[in-house]
C-alpha cells in the first residue's frame, strides 16, 4: 500500500488510482515496422527490479493521468511529472 | 536411503537419529553440462527429468536463496487442468497425471489430494463461460462438469447459497480429479531425487551475469564465482526479466506481488477447493486445519514480497459473505510472492535467440500445478535443443506471430 502524490490532489491512497504500466513506450510506424518491432512495442517490457517510470491515473479523484518514477523494490517514489514530460534524467 | 516401512522400523530403535540428509550441500564445480537458474519446483523438476528421462546428470541448480523459498513455498497449492485451449489443456493435464503418481515416483509423499476443485458462477456470463470451458475440457478428455448451487452446498455446507447476497452463487463447475498437494514436499522430493542422480543443488548462489560469446552462452557469473556450461535453463519466476536481461533479452512479462493467507486452525469444515473469479475469493483447508485463502495481485509492478493490505481486505469482504462462519476466525499469517505475468496468462517455455539459453517463465499466478509437467517439457527442450510437442506453442515467438494462448478465464484469477 502506497501514498501516491497526485500532482493535483496531493497524497492519496494507491487504491484510488490505477497504474497504466511502463511509460515512454514509443509506437513504431505500423506501415514500416517489422513483426519483431511490433511485438516489442506491444508486449516486451523492461520490468526492472529498481527504478521504473510509469503512468498512473487518479481514477477515484481528479481523473487525470501523470507520470511517476518509482523503485519497484521498496516503492519509494523518486519523481512525479506531467504526462507530457519525458523521464527525469537524475532518477535514471 | 529409501523411505519405506522397513526402513522406518529399522530407524525406530535408534530414535531416528541415523536417517541420512535428504540432499547434499555441494560446492560449485568449475563447469557443468547444464546449469539451471532457480531451485523452485520447476527448476528442480527440470533437473530431475534431465537426469531421469535424458541421462544428463552433470547439472547444477543455482538458487539465490534456499530451495523452494520462492513461489513454490508461497502458493496455495491448487492443482487442476481445466484450461480452455487445447495447448494448455494438454500441458496441464500432462502435469496433473504426473502429480497422480509423483509420490511413488519420487519415493516422497507429496500429499497429492484429488479432493476436487469447484469454480463458482455469480452471473449469467460466468455460467456461460464455465459451460464453454467444460465443453472444451471434455473434448480434451478432461473431467469438468457443471454443478448446481444445491450440489455445491452438499459438498461444502459452509457456503452461503442465499439468493439475497451481493453476488449469489448461480452454479459452478467441478473438476473432481483436481485438488491440492503439499508444496514444500514437491520441492523437497524433487530435490532429494535429483541429488541422488548426482545433480548439484547449490543454494545461496545468485546468478549475477550470463556470459554470451558469438550469440552462444558459455557460463554464468555468480556470487560464488564463475561457472561454465554450454546449456543454461532459466526458471527464475518473478525474476525472469532480471535474469533474461543478463543475456540481453527482453521478455513480455511483468512482475507483481500476489498474496495469500491462512486462518487459525479449526476442525475440518471444507474438504474440497472452491474458487470464485468474480469476487476473487478462493478457499481450501490444510491438513493442519488452517483455511488457506488466496487474494489477488497488486495492480503495479513490484519486486517486494509484501503486498497491499487493501487487496487482502477486498478478498476478506467477499469471503465473509460467501462463508459466513469464517468471519470470526483470526488470520494467522499473510504473505506475498512475486509472480511473472504474461500478456496471455500463459507460460513461456522456449528456446531464445541466444543459443544454448532456454527460458521457462510466465507461470504467473498458476504454475504450481504445472511443476512436474513444466520440468518434464523443459528438460526435453534443453536435452534435445527443441521443444516437445506439448510446449511448442508456448514459445517466445508467439508474441511475434500473434498466436497467443489466451487463458485469462482459466488462469487470471483462479490459481
Ligand atoms: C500467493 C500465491 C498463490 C499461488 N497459488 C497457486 C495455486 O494455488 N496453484 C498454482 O498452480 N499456482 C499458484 N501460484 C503460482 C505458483 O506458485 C508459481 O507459478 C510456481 O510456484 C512457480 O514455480 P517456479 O519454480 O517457477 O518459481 P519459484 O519457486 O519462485 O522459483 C524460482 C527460483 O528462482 C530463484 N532465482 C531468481 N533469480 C535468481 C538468480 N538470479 N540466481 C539464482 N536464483 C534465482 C528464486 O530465488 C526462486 O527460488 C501461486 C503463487 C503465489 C505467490
Ligand atoms: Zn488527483
Amino acid at each position: 500500500m502506497m501514498l501516491i502524490p497526485c500532482p493535483w490532489c496531493g497524497d492519496r491512497l494507491d487504491a484510488e488510482f490505477t497504474c497504466g504500466g511502463e511509460a515512454h513506450i514509443v509506437r513504431p510506424d505500423p506501415a514500416t515496422a517489422s513483426d519483431a518491432e511490433w511485438a516489442d512495442y506491444l508486449f516486451m517490457r523492461k520490468n526492472p527490479k529498481g527504478v521504473h517510470h510509469e503512468r498512473w491515473f487518479h481514477a477515484h479523484g481528479c481523473r487525470r493521468w501523470f507520470h511517476i518514477t518509482r523503485d519497484t523494490v521498496n516503492h519509494r517514489i523518486l519523481a512525479v511529472y506531467a504526462i507530457t514530460d519525458s523521464a527525469p534524467e537524475a532518477a535514471g | 536411503m529409501k523411505y519405506s516401512l522397513w526402513n522406518l522400523l529399522r530407524q525406530a530403535p535408534r530414535g531416528h537419529r541415523d536417517w541420512p540428509q535428504a540432499w547434499r550441500n555441494p560446492e560449485p564445480k568449475e563447469s557443468y553440462d547444464v546449469i539451471i537458474i532457480g531451485a523452485g519446483g520447476h527448476g528442480l523438476a527440470t533437473a530431475y527429468y534431465l537426469a531421469k528421462e535424458h541421462g544428463i546428470t552433470r547439472t547444477a541448480v543455482l538458487e539465490k536463496g534456499w530451495l523452494g523459498g520462492g513461489n513454490t513455498g508461497r502458493n496455495t497449492t491448487i492443482v487442476r487442468s481445466n484450461y480452455l485451449w487445447d495447448e494448455s489443456a494438454h500441458l496441464y493435464e500432462h502435469s496433473l497425471r504426473l502429480f497422480e503418481t509423483l509420490s511413488q515416483d519420487l519415493n516422497f509423499n507429496v500429499m497429492f489430494s484429488p479432493r476436487g476443485v469447484i469454480n463458482l458462477a455469480h452471473n449469467e456470463h460466468d455460467l456461460k463461460e464455465l459451460r464453454r470451458r467444460g465443453h472444451a475440457c471434455r473434448l480434451n478428455g478432461i473431467d469438468y462438469e457443471m454443478v448446481t448451487p444445491r450440489e455445491i452446498k452438499e459438498i461444502a455446507p459452509i457456503i452461503n447459497i442465499s439468493r439475497s447476497i451481493r453476488y449469489p452463487v448461480l452454479g459452478g463447475a467441478m473438476q473432481r480429479r483436481a485438488g491440492n498437494a503439499r508444496h514444500d514436499a514437491v520441492a523437497w522430493g524433487l530435490a532429494r531425487r535429483a541429488d541422488e542422480f548426482g545433480v548439484d543443488i547449490i543454494q545461496n548462489c545468485e546468478v549475477t551475469g550470463i556470459d554470451v560469446r558469438d550469440g552462444r552462452v558459455t557460463g554464468v557469473q555468480t556470487t560464488r564465482g564463475a561457472i561454465r556450461a554450454n546449456r543454461i535453463g532459466a526458471v527464475p519466476a518473478g525474476h525472469a526479466s532480471v535474469v533474461a536481461s543478463m543475456a540481453g533479452l527482453r521478455l513480455p512479462v511483468e512482475s507483481h506481488t500476489l498474496q495469500a493467507m491462512v486462518t487459525e486452525p479449526v476442525k475440518p469444515v471444507i474438504d474440497t477447493v472452491i474458487m470464485s473469479n468474480t469476487v476473487h475469493v478462493y478457499i481450501s483447508q490444510s491438513d493442519k486445519g488452517e483455511l488457506v485463502l488466496g487474494a489477488g495481485i497488486d495492480g503495479y509492478n513490484s519486486y517486494s514480497q509484501k503486498g497491499g493490505i487493501n487487496v487482502i481486505e477486498h478478498q476478506l469482504e467477499g469471503l465473509c459473505e460467501l462463508y459466513p462462519i469464517v468471519s470470526r476466525l483470526k488470520i494467522m499469517r499473510a504473505w506475498g510472492g512475486i509472480v511473472d505475468i504474461a500478456p496471455d496468462a500463459s507460460p513461456i517455455i522456449s528456446k531464445t535467440p541466444v543459443e544454448g539459453f532456454y527460458i521457462n517463465c510466465g507461470w504467473g499466478t498458476g504454475g504450481f500445478k504445472a511443476t512436474p509437467g513444466s520440468g518434464w517439457v523443459f528438460a526435453h527442450t534443453i536435452a534435445q535443443d527443441r521443444p516437445h510437442r506439448l510446449n511448442e506453442a508456448f514459445s517466445l515467438g508467439r508474441f511475434e506471430s500473434g498466436l497467443l494462448i489466451d487463458e485469462h478465464g482459466a488462469a487470471a484469477v483462479a490459481h
